[in-house]
């Protein structure tokens, strides 16, 4: 009972957010760009409730478009992350040899690597940017789930369903998409919800070194590293994004460990 | 096991020298002109064909891979543009201040997970293990980035018991420690809580009881130290994490180690040192993760990797 009500508390905290971050130009009460130094570093005022930074930006203003940042990184490294690793792990799985060799090779060089140096030594010469960050990210983010398509194919491709399919004279490419991939959602989708969170904070440390989003345009990394030199005088500066970020996270960790329970309580 | 390491060891090569080649790569990823991108616009022509020179780069790629594979293997990873010595002795400098700091958060990750696990798998579906799994799952969501400033404010700002930063005394240590053990304190009482439910319902748990053991040395001799099998891969994994880690965490307490002068050297666009750091970083990680094959095997004979 509680683990369903902490995945609904989850959900909704993703959806609440979703729907900020689409809803961003009508919620936000400020334009999160606009400078007022007349107000810089104020802690609470009803026209700025969450205050403003050292240049007089509404805090709540760039922490909702802020967000817009995180998730659009998130979810496009995901869906690119996701769509390599499917084509590979399914090219590897289904076809094995010498392909298989090579992809798996590449995949385990890659996993050597602890993934944030990686994406942090990517976008250090690459220079820093939204699509520099989202090709760093999945540059090291396709393996995890060519690993996961490679071994659910080596266990189904063998079982009754896909033979049956090939004596019906299928191609490999229908039974990959019709026969394997529908087998295949569940535990992708869960990865994929973990691999949101790990994403989103990823941006995150990123941007906070100063190699993610380039200022003006806010992000919760961002925000926190320009609030770090104010942590004595004005400790909102980190509060804020720090709590949109953490509340994030820990509501796709949530929905994703009970996905996960509830996918291997099925499991036989 | 002497088939084993060689297997591993023959695994091991491959995947460094891929580490390798992609770490040399990354500086020809840099758009434009390199050296132009280190110097900057304003360098002239002069000083621009001199570090075009002493980094090779006036030379073909594949001449330029081949020296750089030799002068590896010799220890030689060039040289910093701005700092003076070489880039290993560069990195030796600041290296134990890394290891310190990544053994304090291992420690401390140990000193907070072992006893929650133990308690939460003990009285399962209690307060204790409810409290356990959310500390795990905050601790998992919890950024370093955000931790580190927070726990900055309450012990450094607010109750003043501990220095902001610089490495010092173990009052330095305490912070960046906790800020970096916490995610992987929050892993080991997941992974270890597992574990030792798993492990409980073991018929040798149960004989152990028939006999009339002690719960204490029940708990002790025979539940945990089984369970801590899977622990110790995780353990050696999230030390190569650590060594990742501390880039964020050096930078926010101003710890002179690895992470911090990696940083540094981004943000002057150093390259040659970028690429030496990220390199030592790397194959720490890729020659962990090998002890850690050798000694999980060692610990465990029914260990099999398809040998």
């Amino acid at each position: 009972m509680a683990t369903k009500l902490w995945f609904y508390i989850g959900s909704a905290i993703l959806i609440l957010l979703a729907a900020c971050s689409l809803l961003a130009p009508w919620l936000a009460p400020h334009d999160p760009l606009r400078q007022n130094l007349d107000k810089d570093l104020v802690a609470y005022s009803s026209d700025h409730p969450l205050g403003t930074d050292k240049l007089g930006r509404d805090i709540l203003s760039r922490t909702i478009y802020g967000g817009r940042i995180s998730l659009l990184t998130g979810i496009a490294t995901v869906l690119i992350s996701l769509a390599i690793g499917i084509a590979a792990g399914s090219l590897s799985g289904y076809f094995g040899g010498w392909l298989d060799q090579l992809l798996m090779r590449l995949v385990d060089i890659l996993m050597a690597f602890p993934g944030i140096l990686l994406a942090i030594a990517l976008t250090a010469v690459l220079g820093p940017g939204i699509d520099h960050v989202i090709l760093a990210l999945c540059l090291i983010g396709w393996t995890g789930y060519a690993r996961l398509v490679r071994g659910e194919i080596l266990s189904l491709r063998e079982r009754e369903f896909v033979q049956a399919a090939r004596c019906l004279g299928c191609r490999p490419e229908r039974i990959i998409l019709r026969h394997l991939m529908p087998n295949l959602l569940p535990p992708l989708f869960i990865q994929a919800t973990f691999g949101l969170a790990a994403a989103i904070v990823a941006e995150g440390s990123l941007s906070f070194l100063g190699l993610g989003v380039e200022p003006p345009t806010p992000s919760w990394g961002s925000m926190l590293n320009d609030g770090r030199q104010f942590l004595l005088v004005a400790p909102h500066l980190t509060t804020y994004p720090g709590l949109a970020l953490m509340f994030t996270v820990l509501a796709l960790n949530v929905v994703g460990d009970t996905l996960q329970e509830r996918l291997q309580s099925r499991t036989p | 096991m002497k088939q084993f390491f060689i297997r591993r060891l023959l695994l091991l090569l491959p995947t460094l020298l891929g580490a390798v080649s992609l770490v040399f790569v990354l500086v020809h990823l840099i758009p434009g002109d390199p050296v132009e991108v280190m110097l900057g616009e304003t360098a002239t022509a002069a000083d621009k064909e001199a570090l075009r020179r002493s980094l090779g780069f006036d030379r073909p790629l594949l001449t330029q891979y081949r020296s750089f594979l030799l002068n590896l293997s010799s220890g030689d990873v060039g040289r910093s543009l701005y700092e003076p010595g070489s880039v290993a002795s560069i990195i030796r400098a600041r290296l134990p201040a890394t290891l310190q700091l990544a053994f304090c958060a291992m420690i401390a990750a140990i000193l907070v997970s072992f006893p929650l696990a133990m308690l939460a798998a003990i009285r399962r579906g209690g307060w204790i293990d409810r409290s356990a799994l959310t500390f795990s799952l905050l601790g998992l969501s919890l950024p370093n980035f955000w931790l580190g400033p927070l726990l900055m404010i309450v012990f450094s700002i607010q109750l003043g018991w501990t220095p902001v930063s610089g490495r010092g005394g173990i009052s330095h240590l305490f912070l960046p420690a906790l800020t970096l053990g916490l995610g992987m304190a929050a892993i080991l009482v997941r992974i270890l809580r597992a574990s030792v439910l798993q492990v409980i319902h073991q018929d040798y748990v149960r004989t152990a009881r028939a006999k009339g053991l002690k719960e204490s040395r029940v708990w002790l001799k025979h539940v945990l130290r089984n369970a801590l099998l899977s622990v110790i891969t995780i353990l050696s994994l999230q030390f190569g994490g650590l060594l990742a880690g501390s880039l964020i965490t050096e930078t926010i307490f101003s710890w002179p180690g690895i992470g911090r002068l990696t940083v540094q050297a981004i943000q002057t666009r150093d390259y040659p040192l970028v690429q030496g750091c990220v390199l030592m970083i790397a194959t720490s990680y890729v020659l962990i993760n090998f002890v850690t094959d050798l000694l999980y095997k060692l610990i465990d004979p029914r260990v099999s990797y398809g040998d």
